[in-house]
């Protein structure tokens, strides 16, 4: 029994060393993004309203049960792409019929007031998120981030970086028709 | 014709290092004086073989000789010469390279300053490094030659990567090989122990100093590596949890088990398998440390340009090196008898609960950083680790190890009088109570976690001055007594109480910049003004300006206090170095002691004239970079313990250097 002991770290490291092997001779690619959160349900999360702009805060039950097909997205006032982007999701919003939701991400909420008067407010919930602590249990790797949520609530999609005009007809249209059915 | 030579020395060094493996092994084990004594002058002609490799390699840099396709690849005519030298070692080639030198020194000090180690021994240690000198030689030599041509030569090179030409990364490659290589040495005591079948007072006393010059050189390298992290990156932060930081983290924590243990084995012969099996995982972390980094197996930050063959062959390498050695210790290590007895409340009993916290926070880790691998092995599919997973498990065995950290320097050997320890700390525990307390005030509802990690860093930074305290009976006898005690107590004292309270500095500023970080990302138009904390920020615009190999667009900020006093102009940058195609940030960092302003630019507005703004109040980071260097300090000053140098009575002139300090 006590020689066992001994062997043990020499059997860990075995264990180990076969992992690397194959890991080395399978080609994976590490720098593959996880989509673990494809049809995964949303994460658990409340955020509340931002002040001063006139819609109500989001939470997980926002997303859930709804009915309908959701967009998710989280943008910031300081975030030069989100500007670009944002006629897109207004255009989405007022020619396709899309609910749109944001996720206001480590900002201020003067800024984030400003910046929605200046451009229009598509969205009919938005979260904040001073801490960025939400953004990061839906897996952010940065702004802007865009998900499409399914009427039960199930991620379907997520984009990373802003949505270019022409990803519209391509992508995200198809994929939210998909989702509806 | 000076690339050849070195290239050709290098090859000459791997011949040399063969014969060192070979001759003084043999001749220990069939106990032949003439053969175990090969060994010290084969150390000696290794290291100048290699010195001259790397001079060779290092007149190319210099020169910016772009026939050779190494220094094509990291280096150009117009970069200033520092990063010119250091460009050396800022790529996967060069930096081997580095690192046989620094194991090949350390071999030659071990042949230089080991005569006083019995011979079979001595020839052992040397045979072991001669052996961990064939892998790296062969590895540089088959997979990664840093002396290859290429023709037709271009123009001019293709700049070093723009985020490596920086004072801090320069020298953290080199302080952290020291590091790694320097446990190599215990490795290779731990092994010919093994081999001799014997270990003893005098063998921890002989590994010890090496295990602290590597430890406090890691402690450097790590060091350094945050402090470029922090303000390199732009982020923010000084620790991201990246598995390339895990891999010089886990040797630092396994190193200073290895610290403690050896004084166990030393002073009281026991705890031997277990300090043997320290000694082979540490250097053995340090060569998976090297496989993560170069095989491409984990995605990281630091990353080098990997390449699967490369991943093979140190594959094969750790095999040998770290499934030889602990098959040996499997064989050897149950024959190994323990000595002295002790009660669990004793300083046996706080170095064992030194070395299990350690043990387990780096198995923690080790696990948080092959998880993901070893889950897509197993088909688990593709998951990432975070932060949140280090510091919900990390975090939790550090608190303890702080509180026993304060206590054990107190406790006697063999069985100690705990109420007695206690009420002689009495002083300090009130402190740390107080500390906490008042944080939890302070900070008015911010986390308990906080408040309760600053109570236990001042907690053990007064237990640190109270044992020094009670050593030399301060205020007990009359002041000339203390005096005189305070002369005569061992350096290693002052060397544990150093490095002990650098701790407690450097925890201070982890918590307060995990804690009270405050940060604001926002807009700004030239003129506008933000509030951080007491300070005030204007955002004066920005200029394009020209650097010797890049281009600068230098923003300024002046920042006043709550009274409108000026108090700093900052200038954050942001460069693109134009041959590399690189763009890098710099962020400005204004230290006010107990915290730093920070601040970063971002990208323009299209149409408009603001810019992406990031600024942050870090409140007690430069407490980090302080414990760091009194923790470096503690080990410097432990290491010229007399202690360590008795029974050397051979050796007349001083060490040479840092590298080749730890004598014996």
């Amino acid at each position: 029994m006590r020689y066992l002991l001994y062997v043990l770290p020499l059997v860990i490291f075995l264990g180990a060393g076969v992992a690397f092997w194959w890991a080395l001779d399978s080609g994976r690619d590490p720098s593959r993004l996880p989509s673990a959160l494809i049809d995964q349900p949303v994460p658990e999360f409340d955020l509340p309203p931002v002040a001063t702009v006139p819609v109500p805060g989001l939470a997980t039950a926002d997303l859930v049960d709804t009915g309908q097909v959701t967009l998710v997205n989280v943008f910031a006032s300081w975030c030069v792409p989100c500007k670009a982007e944002h006629p897109i999701l207004v255009r989405l919003t007022e020619r396709e019929g899309v609910r749109l939701v944001g996720i206001n991400y480590k900002d201020e909420p003067e800024d984030a007031a400003r910046f929605l008067d200046d451009l229009g407010n598509p969205y009919a919930r938005i979260g904040a998120d001073p801490e960025g602590r939400a953004s990061l249990d839906w897996g952010l790797t940065g702004v802007p981030e865009t998900f499409v949520v399914d009427a039960e609530g199930k991620i379907r999609y997520r984009h990373v970086g802003p949505i270019n005009p022409p990803e519209v007809e391509s992508v995200i249209l198809p994929i939210i028709e998909e989702a509806r059915r | 014709m000076i690339p050849e030579l070195g290239h050709f020395a290098l090859i000459l060094a791997l011949l040399v290092a063969t014969v060192q493996t070979l001759v003084p092994l043999v001749g220990a084990h069939r106990g032949n004086p003439a053969w175990m004594a090969a060994g010290g002058p084969a150390a000696l002609a290794q290291m100048l073989l290699v010195a001259v490799s790397f001079g060779a390699l290092t007149y190319a840099y210099v020169v910016s000789d772009f026939t050779v396709a190494n220094v094509v690849a990291n280096s150009h005519s117009l970069k200033p010469m520092l990063y010119k030298v250091t460009g050396v070692w800022g790529n996967h080639e060069g930096s081997m390279l580095l690192w046989i030198l620094i194991l090949a020194v350390f071999g030659a000090a071990v042949a230089l300053f080991g005569n006083n180690l019995p011979p079979s021994l001595k020839a052992r240690v040397l045979g072991i490094q001669g052996l961990i000198g064939i892998g790296f030689i062969s590895f540089t030599l088959f997979t990664s030659n840093p002396f290859e041509r290429i023709f037709p030569p271009p123009l001019d090179g293709q700049d070093l990567n723009p985020l490596l030409q920086d004072p801090g990364l320069a020298f953290h490659p080199p302080m952290l090989y020291l590091g790694y290589v320097g446990f190599s040495v215990a490795f290779a005591f731990a092994i010919a122990a093994l081999l001799e079948g014997k270990v003893d007072a005098a063998w921890a006393r002989w590994v010890r100093p090496w295990t602290l010059a590597a430890w406090t050189f890691l402690t450097g390298g790590i060091a350094l590596g945050s402090w470029w992290a922090y303000y390199e990156l732009g982020w923010g932060g000084w620790w991201f949890w990246d598995p390339v930081e895990n891999a010089s983290f886990m040797p630092w924590l396994l190193g200073t088990a290895l610290l403690h243990s050896a004084i166990v084995v030393e002073k009281r012969d026991t705890l031997k398998s277990w300090t043997i099996l320290l000694a082979i995982l540490t250097f053995s972390l340090s060569l998976l440390g090297t496989f993560i980094v170069r095989s491409g197996l984990l995605t990281s930050v630091h990353a080098f340009a990997s390449d699967p063959d490369r991943g093979l062959y140190i594959l094969a390498m750790l095999v040998v090196a770290i499934g030889g050695s602990l098959t040996l210790f499997a064989v050897r290590a149950p024959s190994l008898k323990g000595g002295g007895l002790f009660q669990p409340i004793s300083r046996e009993g706080g170095l064992v609960m030194n070395n299990l916290l350690l043990a387990t926070a780096t198995a923690t880790i080790l696990i948080g950083t092959l998880y993901p691998l070893i889950l897509d092995a197993l088909g688990g599919g593709l998951v990432t680790v975070g932060p949140p997973f280090f510091n919900l498990t990390f975090v939790p065995l550090m608190l303890p190890l702080v509180f026993v950290m304060g206590l054990g320097p107190l406790l006697a050997w063999k069985r100690a009088d705990l109420p007695g320890v206690l009420s002689r700390l009495k002083v300090a525990a009130g402190v740390g109570l107080l500390a906490g307390l008042a944080t939890l005030y302070v900070q008015n509802g911010g986390p308990v976690l906080a408040a309760l990690a600053m109570g236990l860093a001042a907690w053990l930074f007064l237990a640190a001055l109270t044992d020094l305290a009670e050593k030399v009976k301060l205020f007990r006898t009359p002041l000339a007594d203390t005096w005189s005690r305070a002369r005569g107590l061992p350096r290693s004292q002052y060397g544990t109480a150093l490095a002990h309270a650098g701790l407690a500095i450097a925890i201070a500023g982890m918590v307060g910049s995990s804690a009270w970080k405050v940060e604001k990302i926002s807009v700004m138009v030239p003129g506008e003004t933000k509030q951080l904390s007491d300070y005030v920020f204007t955002f004066e615009g920005v200029e394009r300006l020209p650097g010797p190999n890049y281009m600068s667009q230098t923003a300024t900020f002046t920042v006043r206090d709550g009274d409108g006093r000026l108090i700093a102009t900052m200038t954050p940058e942001k460069r693109v170095y134009p041959v590399a195609g690189m763009p890098t940030t710099e962020a400005a960092i204004h230290t006010r002691w107990l915290a730093d302003l920070y601040a970063v630019i971002g990208d323009a507005e299209e149409n408009g004239p603001g810019w992406t703004v990031r600024l942050y109040y870090e409140p007690l980071v430069p407490f980090l970079w302080l414990g760091s260097l009194v923790m470096m300090l503690g080990g410097l000053v432990s290491l010229s313990d007399r202690r360590l140098r008795v029974g050397a009575p051979r050796r007349k002139a001083a060490p040479l250097g840092p590298a080749v300090q730890p004598a014996e």
